[in-house]
C-alpha cells in the first residue's frame, strides 16, 4: 500500500479535488480520479517534498477555528484603518519576531495564515537566526501581533511533526 | 434563462448580504491600494481582497446555486483554498523585492539585514 500510495493524504486531496471539479460521483469521474491521484503522487516523489504527520485532528479543528476568527476580527480592523486613512494615517512598521520551527510544511503554512490575515506581511525569514520580519499595518499592538505569532507557532508545533 | 427568480426570498437576502459585504471588502481592498502612503503598507490592502472578499463572495455563490439547484455544491472551497495558497507567493516575492532594493538603496526607515551568526564549528 505505501509503494503504490507513498503520500496518502496527497493523494485523497487530490481525489477530492477531482471529484469536486468534475461535481459527480460517476463511476467514471471516479475511476479517472484514482488513476490521476496515483499517479501524480508517483510524480511528487521525484519532488521529495518534506513530509510531515499530522497528529490530533481535533486539535487542527480548533486551530483553524481560532485563525478564522482572528482573519474576521483584522479584516475589519484593516477595513476601518484604510477608511480612516486620510484623517488619522494608520501607524505602521517592522518588526521581528523569533519563530523556532524547522518544519518546512508549518512555515509555509504560518506563511499562508500570516498573509491571509490582513494587517501583517511576511517579509523575511531567517532560517539561522530563526528570526522572523514582519510588516505590520498597526505597530501599536506590537505585543498584540507577537502574541498572536507566538500562539500560531505552538498550535502548529503540536499539529505537525 | 432568467431563473434566478425562482430563488426563494430567505435565500436572496443572505446571498444579496454576503455578495455586499464581499464586494464592499474588495472595494476597501483596492481603496487601500490609492490610500495608504509606502509600498509595504500597500502590500497590506489587497489582502483584505483575497481573503474576506474572496471568502464572502464564494459563500453567496454556493449558496445561491445550491439553493437554485437544490444539491450541496462545494466546488467554490477550491478556489478560497487556492487563492489562498497562493496569495503567500506573489505577497513575498513583492515585499523581498522592495526589501532588497530599499536595502541596497541604503534607506534608514527599513530594518538591516540580520548579521550571520558566527558558527566557529561549521568549518
Amino acid at each position: 500500500m505505501r509503494a503504490w500510495y507513498p503520500y496518502p493524504l496527497f493523494s485523497i486531496a487530490l481525489f477530492l479535488m477531482w471529484l469536486l471539479l468534475n461535481q459527480s460521483m460517476a463511476p467514471g469521474a471516479i475511476v479517472v480520479g484514482v488513476f490521476l491521484s496515483t499517479l501524480l503522487a508517483w510524480v511528487m516523489v521525484k519532488l521529495q517534498p518534506t513530509q510531515s504527520r499530522l497528529r490530533r485532528l481535533g486539535l487542527m479543528a480548533g486551530f483553524a477555528l481560532a485563525v478564522a476568527a482572528d482573519i474576521i476580527r483584522s479584516n475589519v480592523a484593516v477595513a476601518g484603518i484604510i477608511l480612516r486613512a486620510r484623517r488619522r494615517p494608520a501607524n505602521t512598521g517592522f518588526m521581528t519576531v523569533d519563530v523556532d520551527l524547522e518544519n518546512e510544511n508549518a512555515l509555509a503554512l504560518l506563511a499562508c495564515i500570516l498573509t491571509a490575515t490582513p494587517g501583517t506581511a511576511w517579509l523575511e525569514y531567517d532560517r539561522r537566526q530563526k528570526s522572523l520580519l514582519l510588516h505590520v499595518l498597526d505597530i501599536d499592538n506590537e505585543d498584540l501581533w507577537r502574541r498572536t505569532v507566538k500562539r500560531y507557532e505552538a498550535g502548529l508545533k503540536e499539529i505537525l511533526q | 434563462m432568467n431563473h434566478l427568480t425562482d430563488l426563494p426570498a430567505w435565500a436572496a437576502i443572505i446571498v444579496c448580504g454576503l455578495l455586499l459585504v464581499g464586494a464592499a471588502m474588495t472595494l476597501v481592498g483596492s481603496l487601500g491600494l490609492l490610500r495608504l502612503p509606502s509600498f509595504y503598507d500597500r502590500l497590506h490592502a489587497p489582502t483584505i481582497a483575497t481573503s474576506g472578499g474572496t471568502i464572502l463572495i464564494c459563500l453567496a455563490s454556493m449558496l445561491c446555486f445550491a439553493v437554485l439547484q437544490s444539491r450541496w455544491i462545494f466546488h467554490e472551497l477550491l478556489i478560497i483554498f487556492f487563492v489562498i495558497v497562493t496569495t503567500p507567493v506573489t505577497l513575498m516575492l513583492l515585499g523581498q523585492a522592495a526589501l532588497y532594493r530599499d536595502r541596497v538603496e541604503d534607506r534608514r526607515d527599513v530594518p538591516r539585514k540580520p548579521k550571520p551568526v558566527a558558527q566557529p564549528d561549521a568549518e
